[in-house]
């Protein structure tokens, strides 16, 4: 039996999700939420639709799905693609360990850059009111979880992660979330903004939505995507030249 | 010392054929598997070392099945023919972390001495994107030797080596097979392998053409009868001249001009064909051997 996280393959996933170009966008995003909830606080004043609208239509709708994808693809998806995960994977380590130490690296940057900003975005935009910073903080770590285990799912499925995350991302959470309400039930954004709605005693957030359902659900989400991520990991077929 | 078995295996990609119905066994020392681009070696390593499952039969490792079981990981060193490695560090920091992952106990004095096998210590703190193609394929090396593996597998290693590069390997590869490790590399060229190899397992279009020492697959390849194309100035006449001879086998006019031959004894032919062709005045334009390609010495040793 082996540890369940694996210190090497954590410190090689730092690096590689910072080692490129596009970890520089980890910096920008929670920037961008930051920077717009001061905006927000300076036009409109310390006002609560306000503050819940900023927080949950860029913060927990864009920020964090976002942050969750170049997360777990930038620690996943490069070493598929070039094959350069055969090194780790020609180890006698289990593979759900791999999967556990790379998605430790993607949450920590969940937390870092999506949580801890919506926290700060919160505090910006209304400060008298520190729970509902700490309500979406909560939220979005719940969410960004959940988005992080999806998504290095769909890393071991598909060479094409990023772009179908996106795709997902923009069809099924953003237009079809909005037009259609059955969408509620299967929806990562939603259930977290059902907790959310939970901490901060607000239940207009999403409407219909129990938060245990939500909180069973994201929990159902995070345990099996990480799982059956592990799993298509122990049968991965290295391809050559031909 | 360790033995790979491979038992009536096949492996299918949807409806393509890459492996079909292949048994071998390698065991310690250096073995060579020799076959032309797309004969399905890529395929037989990766079900050698746990990277595909076949589709039929089976791959075992000393009795262990290799599919689905990552303890075997502690015999295998796999040194893959794909370049990418993780660029952003430095050789010495890739090669520790080949340690670490193994879980030995001291992977710094792993690594070192892994690195200096391969002669790598000079360059083994610059990042790995500096590095040279030759350079590249002996710190692939270093990082799985670094476990001390019973059995080193490697996709193509000579593959864009300097002559330099490719002796030392050569030179490493004989040492590790005279240690008793199995050692299996492929390659498509024979001569590389029968300078290196004890044991040559051919194979041909996925299926398992021959096996055997160097010297056995040589005489295949060479007691073969030999194809040529002649251009001469009066093709009919040639043919018939040559015809007569004993070490011609066939001759067939070429529509667009020339003659296609088939010699069953190539040293006598060789001698005779000029002999011939002053005598009967017949001036030579062209005589160019067209077998000489790989392909079609495969294609003749797979030929029923």
């Amino acid at each position: 039996m082996t540890a369940p996280i694996s210190g090497t393959i954590v410190r090689l996933g730092v690096r590689s999700v910072f080692g490129r170009r596009r970890g520089v966008l980890l910096f920008i995003l929670p920037l961008v939420l930051v920077g717009l909830a001061v905006l927000v606080r300076v036009l409109v004043g310390g006002d609560l639709d306000a503050a819940r609208d900023t927080l949950y239509g860029l913060g927990l709708a864009v920020i964090v799905p976002l942050v969750a994808l170049l997360a777990t693809t930038g620690v996943l998806a490069p070493e598929i693609d070039d094959g350069s995960i055969s090194y780790l994977l020609a180890k006698p380590i289990s593979r759900h360990t791999i999967v556990v130490s790379k998605l430790v690296v993607a949450a920590s940057c969940v937390l870092v850059f999506a949580a801890v900003p919506m926290l700060v975005a919160g505090l910006v935009l209304l400060l008298d009111e520190p729970q509902l910073g700490t309500g979406f903080a909560l939220g979005s770590l719940a969410g960004g979880l959940a988005y992080c285990a999806l998504f290095a799912l769909l890393s071991v499925l598909t060479r094409h992660a990023v772009v179908i995350g996106l795709i997902y991302l923009l069809i099924w959470e953003g237009l079809l979330g909005g037009l259609l309400d059955g969408v509620r039930w299967l929806s990562v954004t939603r259930w977290a903004g059902a907790i959310i709605g939970q901490v901060t005693n607000d239940s207009t957030l999403v409407e219909d939505l129990s938060p245990v359902y939500a909180v069973v659900a994201t929990a159902v989400v995070i345990v099996l995507g990480t799982w059956l991520t592990g799993r298509r990991l122990r049968a991965f077929n290295l391809t050559g030249d031909e | 010392m360790s033995t790979l078995r491979l038992e009536h295996v096949s492996r299918w990609y949807r409806n393509v054929v890459a492996v079909n119905d292949v048994s071998m066994t390698i065991g310690p020392g250096v073995t060579g598997l020799l076959g032309p681009n797309g004969a399905g070696k890529s395929t037989l390593i990766a079900l050698m070392s746990g990277f595909l499952a076949p589709s039929t039969g089976t791959v075992t490792l000393d009795g262990e099945p290799l599919w689905r079981n990552e303890q075997v990981y502690r015999k295998i060193g796999l040194v893959p023919e794909r370049e990418a490695l993780f660029e952003y560090l430095t050789g010495r920091q890739f090669v520790v972390a080949n340690a670490e992952l193994h879980g030995l106990t001291d992977p710094g004095a792993a690594a070192q001495a892994s690195i200096a096998l391969v002669e790598m210590s000079d360059a083994q703190d610059r990042v790995i994107s500096t590095y040279s193609k030759g350079m590249r394929q002996r710190i692939k090396m270093a990082s799985s030797l670094v476990h001390d593996p019973a059995v080193l597998l490697l996709d193509e290693p000579f593959n864009g080596m300097d002559p330099r590069q490719r002796i030392h390997l050569m030179e490493l590869l004989r040492t590790m097979g005279a240690e008793g490790r199995t050692v299996l590399f492929s390659s498509h060229i024979l001569e590389e392998v029968e300078q290196v190899a004890r044991q040559i397992e051919v194979v041909v279009a996925g299926r398992h053409a021959a096996s055997g020492d160097f010297g056995a697959i040589r005489r295949l390849m060479t007691d073969r009868p030999n194809r040529f194309v002649l251009r001469t100035a009066d093709d009919r006449r040639m043919a018939s001249v040559l015809l007569a001879d004993p070490s011609v086998r066939g001759a067939r006019l070429r529509s667009e001009g020339g003659i296609e031959l088939e010699a069953s004894d190539f040293g006598r032919f060789s001698e005779v064909l000029p002999r011939l062709a002053r005598e009967h005045g017949v001036r030579l334009l062209e005589v160019s051997p067209t077998d000489e390609s790989l392909e079609s010495v495969f294609a003749y040793l797979v030929s029923p």
